[in-house]
């Protein structure tokens, strides 16, 4: 059995950790409510470029674009989005692991694909695995603004008008409550499923033309499905640190728990033993 | 007499919403003034002030690009990036004013460098002069 002082260094020290992982549960607690207000606060943004967009696509034919159009795929990016600190549980390492079996099922060689990460961890991990990395950004604020990531949403579809890529899907941890998040694959570029199954609400006059406004709205309706997701992947990793921290301080309960046990033991133990001595010693002396 | 609603959304959120007279943008055809019940329309818009006239007020704000949708009682703007008078942060302006000139004397003419700092240049001024530097 351990002695009465190793046992009570452990205990205080799980306590310490206990108290970590306690503050970083209510902070990503509250992080998590920011984070979900912002996503909220940003849904009409892209609500509103869905309606024209798809009302464009919908109801005007001679309008096209690229954006709009299958071309033959001859490579393709990815956007990953992953977190920039660890402490959240599978966050990434569930992320990673269904984007790895995906990439290694759709392709054979490095040349017909590239990744734009977000978030050092990933950043890390893809470069590690040899993965041939397009564009990153790290170190993103808790509240992203748009314009923290303009810079890669404006590489995307650049790559993608120059034709350097084919098809763009984003990888995401999408937010469905604090203990789950779903990795979710969504496909960006061609935007096809536009005009399917799309009522018209309102017909609109164009000005100048419609053409000119595909021009414009659709790379703008692109960003602002990267910046929605990125949203949507802070929230889950709030939700995913808050759940990870709150199990760590349960542990860490349990343990200071069956440790204290043990220190009670031992120390009982140990005033026995020192009572017998005594007896004993008593008894020789006799 | 009838007004019109107006919402200016950012995808930081709703910067501008309420009710106006009139409606004065600067779409990249040209100026477009809009009054209630003005038909559906889509435009984009270039980098100016949006002018909203209510009574004998007229409310600036600086918006960057995006685009101005129009239903007869409803007026929607989609910006990047919108900003009322008072929420210019003008020091911030002026130094990417300056910043912009140096560079457009600097790059060639056809250089994305060129065209970026003329955006950048547009922007800065747009909001010095809705905060009204």
């Amino acid at each position: 059995m351990a002695s009465l002082r190793e046992i009570k260094t452990r205990i205080t020290s799980t306590k310490k950790t206990k108290q970590i992982t306690k503050a970083m549960e209510m902070v990503s607690a509250a992080k998590l409510n920011r984070a979900q207000t912002n996503a909220q606060s940003y849904e009409p943004y892209t609500q509103k470029i869905r309606d024209v967009v798809t009302s464009i696509a919908s109801s005007n034919t001679e309008a096209t674009h690229p954006m709009l159009e299958e071309r033959p795929i001859k490579k393709t990016a990815y956007v990953a989005i992953f977190s920039d600190s660890g402490l959240a549980g599978g966050y990434n390492a569930n992320l990673l692991r269904s984007f790895l079996d995906k990439l290694k099922e759709r392709h054979n060689s490095t040349d017909e694909y590239g990744v734009i990460v977000v978030g050092r961890i990933g950043r890390d991990l893809i470069k590690k695995r040899g993965i041939p990395i397009l564009g990153e950004i790290t170190g993103l604020p808790d509240e992203p603004a748009f314009t923290d990531i303009k810079e890669i949403t404006r590489l995307a579809v650049d790559l993608y008008a120059d034709e350097k890529i084919d098809q763009l899907y984003l990888w995401y941890n999408h937010f469905v409550s604090p203990i789950q998040q779903d990795v979710t694959e969504t496909k960006l570029l061609p935007l096809t499923e536009l005009s399917e199954g799309a009522e018209v609400k309102q017909s609109y006059e164009y000005e100048p033309s419609a053409e000119a406004i595909l021009e414009q709205l659709l790379p703008q309706y692109a960003e602002s499905l990267i910046f929605g997701a990125l949203l949507d992947a802070k929230a889950s990793e709030f939700g995913a640190r808050m759940t990870a921290m709150s199990a760590a301080t349960d542990n860490a309960d349990g343990l200071i728990d069956d440790l204290t046990l043990s220190y009670n033991r031992a120390r009982q133990a140990a005033i026995t033993q020192e009572i017998s001595e005594i007896v004993g010693g008593a008894a020789a002396l006799e | 007499m009838p007004t019109i609603n107006v919402n200016v959304v950012t995808p930081d959120g709703t910067v501008f919403d309420g009710d106006v007279d009139m409606v004065s943008v600067r779409a990249q055809s040209g100026e477009l003034g809009i009054l209630p019940g003005h038909i559906p329309l889509v435009a984009p818009l270039t980098i100016e002030a949006v002018r909203l006239k209510k009574g004998t007020n007229t409310d600036l704000l600086s918006v960057s690009g995006g685009f101005i949708e129009v239903r007869p009682d409803k007026v929607t703007i989609l910006a990047e990036a919108a900003e009322k008078p008072e929420e210019i942060d003008v020091d911030r302006a002026e130094q990417a004013k300056k910043r912009a000139e140096e560079r457009l004397q600097r790059a060639k003419q056809d250089d994305t460098d060129f065209k970026r700092a003329q955006l950048s240049l547009r922007r800065a001024t747009t909001r010095l002069k809705v905060a009204g530097k």
